[in-house]
């Protein structure tokens, strides 16, 4: 037990310091030498408050939060001090300085952790009941039957339905929401004063997130936890937090209570990153002119005498999954019907499960459709021969999630964009194709010399670019993009989203869009179509689906995607809870 | 939120020299772990630089029994003519450990490169293609794990070189039948990492552009399957070392006429041992332990290094180091910059 500072004791306002991190300093030991991570960080976090920390991918914001409960790696050196006080208030110490024998009696019961993703947070060979009350023995001896109580519990108080038998489930009984949920139950089964949440949400799909935001919000005001909150996503921000801490390049930029901060944001940097998050709405008026212009367009074509046909059209289409020996497979699409214009951008929108990644991947030939009629470029995919369909490819660009996946680690950006140009013969190698490359590194607004640079060279965006520049090598007249921008910081993902809107504009290609996100989608899609459990439940222009959502789900989607302002996200959590009571759905 | 060109600047690489594969290690490591690679580095320099130097090194020949002066004889204690002394068959004991270094070598380059790109192409064909292929090819592999590896080089060595006993009949016979016993470990290895990396969106990228199967297969799986090779390769040596000592010592290695042989010069001097003659067994023993030694080292050290977790680092300061560049948008350029650079 450490002296007191001055910023850790109990602040003016006689609310008690939960937290208080002063002057924290962590470097890391890497191959390239020492990097500084964090640098001369100060937050406190009081009783019963919801602290987010907010920044970008490599700001530091979780190497902070997970300095509160020691979990750093031997590769970090720390400096500085992390106060942190039981529950109690009785004592206080300084985090890193304990022994390694301390930090575990510290763990569990004075702060504990919810992780970003259930399913690899819970050990799929233990019941939930057990892994819950893991925390319960590792702090103390307590009979199994005591145990499994506590662990009954608290599973209700996180809203378990039927807890009494659900604590003998295994993990893969539950959902994925459902789990973040015994995830959670497990944090706080030791009655922690404080929980510090990594992307608590991030992992789970904006309606289940939704329920996990008001479950974090009932801690607080239920059981008085403080939380720290670690996210990138504005808008959970908004919902959730009392006081926001934003942290660019290792520093704190700006720190204000939550209404100020999205009312009145201070730093340069805030206001950039407030400015650069996707609102619903925002690309009305952009796809307005984009449909006029279209209209022009194809009438002035259609006057020529030329009629074009669907580039995409699906009717009916069924994808399934074959089963194991004996079992059923699995129908991932069911029945869609859709069909996309020359230039014209679909937005398919759905959680994870709904099959539209799976409509993307059938487009493009990588999974085969099993049933109904997809007719790709005029060609029918349906049991279709991968010799007849090649030549067809040269027309259809793909761009994937991860960009840094996406490319072939020991490839340069320029042998990887000129790799398509190669196999459909329009080049002869590499370094034949280079004019070509580097005029398209341009177009996507890369600089020519990055040709030379090897995929980890580059940052998420600019490999997102380069992805960018590889699906339009070769013109093609459809664009399937896979989550495009899911993998990026909300800065760069505007950037890209500018981009591939100015190139849809230049090149004139169909686009398939696929997202989770509707604000994403509405920025550049002409129609959007929303996928849920394999059925197309809505389609229609950006404005007939967002303003007049006709399906239920559909509604419920919108509602649940928390806005980045406080207020009118408090407003929005009535709605959502209103269209939950109409649906009898009681949070699950 | 300066639009500053960091980013056109290209980033700082290596020289060559610093970028090849031991070498590389070899500076990345710090204290322990570089205490056993440089370790293991001396002893299999030493080990090929004998094996390179033999005839200047060995004062004799591997199957000289006289010189000038007459007959060595048999069994003489070490003395100032033959520093180690001389075997029961009246060889020079130094010059056959010299000798034996050659052959050991030639042995393991051989029996290395041989199942290197027997299981390389096996693994990626078997793994990337799978069907029936794969199966029977797994089937296979598995039926050869199956067998002692000693049992199956000794009849392997019998089958190809039909009792026979020439330099390179015998060395290619020792090779190829360590060959038989390695290529499952390599197959294995490459056809677990084509499968994870056949799942990779750079090769569906691939595939999506239409990519003929072949191309995919060398140009973007196999380049990216190898990264464990070195290590497999490495404890593969030392293992092939073994093997090759055991086949001698049993009697099916190489006739002392053709090469010198520890495995072989260890079984004649089995007698010899009860007898208090100590120098005949003690030398090529301590031969093959230093030499298995070496490579395990290097090998080992490899492997801990290659891993980020195992690898060991200096500590930083307090303190220390730059905050890095990891803010995106600093880290893209900005219109104007790239206006200038394409210009």
């Amino acid at each position: 037990m450490t002296a007191t500072t001055p910023t850790a004791s109990p602040a003016a306002d006689g609310r008690e310091t939960v937290v208080g991190i002063d002057r924290l300093g962590i470097s890391f030991a890497t191959d390239a030498g020492a990097v500084k991570a964090v640098d001369d960080v100060s937050l406190t976090v009081h009783k019963g408050e919801i602290v987010a920390i907010v920044g970008e991918s490599g700001s530091g914001k979780t190497v902070t939060a997970k300095s509160i409960l020691g979990l750093l790696p031997g590769t970090a050196t720390v400096n500085g001090a992390v106060l942190l006080t039981n529950r109690e208030g009785t004592g206080r110490s300084d985090v890193v300085t304990l022994s390694r024998r301390e930090l575990r009696g510290v763990r569990g019961t004075d702060v504990a952790m919810v992780f970003q993703e259930p399913s690899t947070a819970l050990n799929p060979v233990y019941t939930v009941g057990w892994q819950i009350a893991e925390g319960l023995r590792a702090h103390g001896r307590i009979s199994r039957a005591e145990a499994k109580a506590q662990a009954i519990e608290i599973l209700r108080k996180v809203g378990i339905p039927d807890p009494e038998t659900r604590v003998d489930y295994y993990p893969h009984q539950f959902s994925g929401g459902q789990k973040q949920r015994v995830v959670i139950a497990a944090a706080l089964v030791m009655n922690p004063g404080l929980i510090v949440a990594d992307e608590p949400t991030t992992a789970l799909d904006v309606t289940v997130q939704a329920e996990i935001l008001d479950l974090l919000r009932r801690l607080r005001d239920e059981f008085g936890t403080a939380i720290v909150l670690i996210t990138h996503n504005m808008g959970v921000v908004a919902d959730l937090a009392d006081r926001v801490v934003v942290m660019y390049q290792g520093r704190v930029v700006e720190e204000a209570d939550a209404r100020t901060l999205f009312s009145a944001p201070q730093a340069e940097y805030t206001k950039k990153l407030l400015g650069s998050v996707p609102r619903i709405g925002q690309g009305r008026a952009h796809t307005e002119s984009r449909a006029a212009d279209r209209a022009g367009a194809s009438a002035e074509r259609a006057s020529v005498g030329r009629v074009e046909n669907a580039v995409v059209e699906a009717t009916d289409l069924v994808i399934e999954y074959p089963g194991r020996l004996g079992r059923k497979g699995f129908r991932a699409v069911q029945g869609v019907s859709f069909a996309i214009a020359p230039g014209e951008v679909l937005g398919l929108v759905g959680e994870s499960g709904s099959g539209k990644t799976t409509i993307g991947r059938a487009i493009g030939g990588l999974t085969r459709a099993t049933g109904g009629s997809l007719k790709v470029l005029d060609f029918e995919m349906v049991g279709f021969s991968e010799r007849r369909f090649k030549p067809l490819r040269a027309d259809i660009g793909f761009v994937f999630q991860d960009p840094a996946a996406s490319f072939n680690p020991l490839l340069s950006i320029a042998d990887a964009v000129a790799e398509p140009l190669i196999i459909h013969g329009r080049a002869k190698s590499p370094s034949s194709a280079r004019a070509r490359v580097d005029e398209l590194l341009e177009a996507v607004q890369l600089p020519k010399s990055y040709g030379d640079r090897f995929p980890h060279e580059l940052s998420g965006g600019q490999r997102q670019r380069a992805s960018l520049a590889r699906a339009l090598a070769l013109e093609p007249k459809l664009l399937i993009a896979d989550e495009p921008t899911s993998a990026l910081d909300v800065s760069v993902q505007a950037r890209v989203l500018e981009l591939f809107a100015e190139l849809q504009k230049e090149f004139g290609f169909a686009a398939l869009f696929i997202s989770h996100d509707l604000a994403v989608v509405d920025l550049l899609a002409d129609r959007i179509a929303v996928l849920y459990h394999g059925e197309l439940v809505e389609e229609g222009t950006g404005a007939q689906v967002l303003d007049d959502p006709q399906h239920e789900y559909t509604r419920r989607l919108i509602a649940s995607l928390p806005v980045p302002d406080p207020a009118e996200q408090a407003e929005r959590r009535t709605v959502l809870a209103a269209l939950r009571a109409e649906a009898g759905n009681a949070p699950a | 939120m300066t639009d500053t060109v960091i980013a056109s600047v290209p980033p700082v690489k290596n020289s060559l020299l610093g970028r090849l594969p031991v070498v590389k290690q070899l500076r990345q490591s710090v204290g322990l772990q570089r205490g056993m690679l440089i370790a293991g580095l001396t002893i299999t320099g030493l080990f090929v630089l004998v094996a390179i130097f033999a005839p200047l090194i060995a004062p004799y020949g591997f199957a000289q029994l006289r010189d000038a002066q007459g007959s060595f004889g048999a069994q003489q204690p070490p003395s100032a003519a033959h520093i180690m002394g001389t075997t029961v068959g009246g060889y020079d004991v130094f010059s056959r450990v010299i000798w034996g270094a050659q052959t050991a070598v030639l042995v393991i380059v051989l029996a290395v490169v041989f199942s290197i790109i027997a299981g390389i192409l096996l693994g990626l064909v078997s793994g990337y293609l799978g069907g029936w292929l794969d199966r029977v090819l797994v089937v296979i592999g598995d039926a050869i794990y199956a067998f002692p590896s000693l049992l199956l080089a000794i009849v392997l060595s019998i089958v190809i070189s039909g009792g026979q006993s020439s330099l390179w009949g015998g060395i290619l016979a020792a090779a190829l039948s360590i060959t038989v016993v390695f290529i499952p470990q390599y197959y294995r290895v490459i056809r677990a990492e084509t499968i994870r990396i056949k799942a990779e969106p750079y090769v569906e990228s691939a595939k999506m552009l239409g990519a003929p199967t072949s191309r995919i297969m060398f140009r973007h799986v196999l380049r990216n399957a190898t990264r464990t090779l070195p290590i497999i390769f490495t404890l593969n040596a030392s293992e092939a070392v073994l093997t090759l000592a055991g086949l001698g010592f049993l009697g099916f290695g190489i006739e002392p006429s053709a090469a010198a042989e520890w495995g072989y010069d260890l079984n004649k001097a089995l007698s010899d041992v009860t007898s208090g003659i100590w120098w005949t067994a003690l030398y090529p023993g301590l031969a093959i332990v230093l030499s298995v030694l070496g490579i395990t080292l290097v090998g080992e050290s490899l492997n801990d290094l290659a891993d980020p977790r195992l690898r060991g680092r200096k500590r930083v300061k307090a303190k220390a180091g730059a905050v890095s560049l990891t803010a995106v948008d600093q880290t893209l350029p900005s219109d104007v910059d790239i206006r200038e650079e394409n210009a």
